[in-house]
């Protein structure tokens, strides 16, 4: 199975890319290139097989934890803030979404 | 009797000159950044803040007048760019944070500085810590010390040449694929990652959250253990995937000896498997033949070798290759131009702005890996690619306990070649994929593995012996490179000029 440039279009805008021409029929390449190794993995019988999502299910036998749902840090935002590209009066500015 | 220069004290000697008031923090760390503006053209600090570095130096050399005495008290130390530090901008190599400050310290970071250690700068590495050789970083290329045309490794490239060009005593660096041990070998050092969620992610650029592992890289174990000992242990509150185990001395297991263990033979009783699947052809002759030089010394410290086998070796590359990607395109899916990093200057709205924004400060690697990830993550090919992957994993990791049944440390190169030339790999990425063959499988498992300086190869460029052990064995892996660099001195050569 191989991919086509209308599937490097489509995944390139589900992962909010934007690639040029070059860069799609580059990509085209380089992933069908990648997924011609990755399909020795279909030649692996895992009938039965748990998939293993995190190594702490197999190291400690522990599933992931869950904390409470309470704020645990204390609200500074000017410092969280700082790093922000367009803020103003402490909130996040953003193009128009609802017309 | 004068002192040796300050740049080639590894950690335990510079905390000892520095406790004995033979130097003080402030002197080494003066000395120490000056080294690096000296050495700049290896390309391996992103930043200094030479003032704030100077003001915990001189914190440490006040708890050293007050009688405090502990193994990283006043010791410089450099923070790969992956780790968040207050004070210092923090890019992961991208050009999608450049300029970041964080409000907060990593809890590895803060666990560091607590114990005394100084903050240097911070080191270049990988874009997001992807890649093999550094030559992904969005700001500069970084140079292997041992010679300077060729790559230090990735994705902690900038900390392992930082170490080998004697810039830093120590670093940190982080192991999604390989990422301390590869480097580590390919710059002549030691570094271990540990057992996954042994130290804390708290504060570290997610790449791939169920891989990723932070680990210390010097030139010894001995060093390694210091840092580790400090590194280690839980964070339970910020880090879901922390493990609850109390911290360990790592220093205390160096020298705990073996049931059975003589003078000549501290390592009698110990039994080093060999995978057959590592010395294949596969790997090049000049790294073999130093790895098995280094075997023969493990015979001579009272090991015995085992073969045995990890027969799902080679799909550990396509597991890896989907799982790292597919976590990465989640993780990444935060850099969206709004709360953080880079936002495009034009574009037409919401929808644009991400693409464009994204587009633009995220490198080639990235992008291809993000892609590579959206995909196996997508509606009808999850189960053929994601999820297959992830139950091939589960087979890789019960291989590991099958070989641990057999011997107790398993060795093996690092990496099937020494370090390549600066460019060589940069338009193959599947060259790049396939020379992680060897370390992989390791960080699929979770298992803790290391590189230890095991001599050189082609070129005259390090090799690296790779040891991995069981959960939670990082004690027995140092004690285990311990008595191999007590009977040994490549860790102790240095590249000519440094």
């Amino acid at each position: 199975m191989s991919l086509t440039l209308s599937d490097i279009g489509r995944i390139a805008n589900l992962a909010r890319l934007e690639l040029s021409p070059q860069q799609s029929e580059r990509m085209l390449t380089q992933l069908n290139g990648f997924f011609d190794t990755v399909e020795q993995m279909n030649a692996v019988d895992t009938t039965g097989v748990e998939p293993l999502a995190h190594p702490t299910a197999v190291i400690d036998h522990v599933s992931l934890r869950l904390r409470p749902d309470v704020a645990s840090e204390v609200n500074d935002r000017d410092a969280n803030q700082k790093s922000a590209p367009a803020v103003e009066r402490g909130l996040f500015l953003v193009p128009k979404v609802i017309e | 009797m004068s002192l040796k220069p300050i740049h080639d004290m590894g950690v335990a000697e510079l905390a000892a000159a520095i406790a004995d008031k033979k130097t003080s923090s402030v002197e080494a760390a003066q000395h120490l950044l000056a080294r690096a503006r000296q050495h700049e053209h290896l390309g391996v600090y992103l930043a200094l803040n030479e003032d704030l570095s100077l003001a915990q130096a001189k914190a440490a050399d006040a708890r050293v007048a007050a009688g405090e005495r502990t193994p990283l008290l006043g010791v410089p130390l450099a923070h790969k760019d992956i780790f968040v530090t207050r004070g210092f901008p923090t890019t992961a190599g991208s050009k999608m944070l450049a300029g970041y400050q964080s409000p907060f310290d990593a809890t590895v970071v803060s666990q560091l500085a607590a114990a005394g250690a100084v903050t240097l700068g911070k080191l270049n590495c990988d874009e997001f810590a992807m890649g093999s050789g550094n030559d992904n970083s969005a700001f500069s290329a970084a140079h292997n010390p041992w010679d300077v045309s060729r790559v230090p490794g990735g994705s902690s490239g900038g900390s392992a040449a930082a170490v080998a060009a004697r810039l830093v005593p120590a670093a940190t660096g982080t192991d999604t694929g390989g990422s301390i041990r590869q480097p580590a070998a390919f710059c002549g050092i030691t570094g271990i990652k540990p057992t996954y969620g042994r130290c804390s992610r708290y504060g570290m650029v997610a790449f791939a959250s169920s891989l990723d592992q932070a680990g210390p890289m010097a030139r010894s174990a001995a060093d390694c253990a210091a840092l580790l000992t400090a590194m280690a242990g839980p964070d339970i509150d910020r880090d879901s995937t922390s493990l609850d185990h109390p911290a360990e001395d790592y220093s205390a297991a160096l020298t705990r000896s073996r049931e059975g263990a003589t003078a000549a033979q501290p390592l009698k009783g110990l039994r080093i498997g060999l995978p057959a699947e590592f010395f294949g052809a596969g790997c090049a002759p000049d790294v073999l033949a130093a790895v098995r030089s280094a075997l023969s010394e493990y015979e001579q410290l009272g090991a015995t070798l085992v073969d045995i086998s990890l027969p799902r070796t080679e799909l550990s590359i396509p597991v890896y290759y989907v799982i790292a990607p597919a976590e990465a395109s989640s993780n990444l899916s935060r850099f969206d131009g709004v709360k953080f990093g880079h936002r495009a200057r034009q574009y037409d709205d919401l929808i644009d702005m991400y693409k464009k924004t994204r587009s633009e400060a995220f490198g080639p690697e990235v992008q291809r890996r993000i892609m590579i990830g959206t995909y196996v993550l997508s509606h009808g090919y999850y189960d053929a690619y994601y999820l297959q992957a992830q139950k091939i994993r589960r087979l890789i990791a019960q291989d590991f306990q099958q070989a641990f049944t057999q011997c107790d440390v398993i060795a093996g190169p690092v990496a099937p070649s020494v370090a390549w030339t600066i460019g060589e790999k940069s338009a193959d990425p599947m060259a790049n994929y396939l020379a992680d063959i060897y370390t992989l499988s390791t960080s699929l498992a979770g298992l803790p593995g290391m590189s230890v300086p095991a001599g050189f190869g082609a070129a005259n460029m390090p090799v690296g012996l790779q040891l991995v052990g069981n959960y939670f064995k990082e004690g027995e892996l140092l004690h285990t490179a311990h008595a191999f660099q007590q009977a040994t001195d490549w860790h102790l050569k240095t590249p000519q000029g440094y």
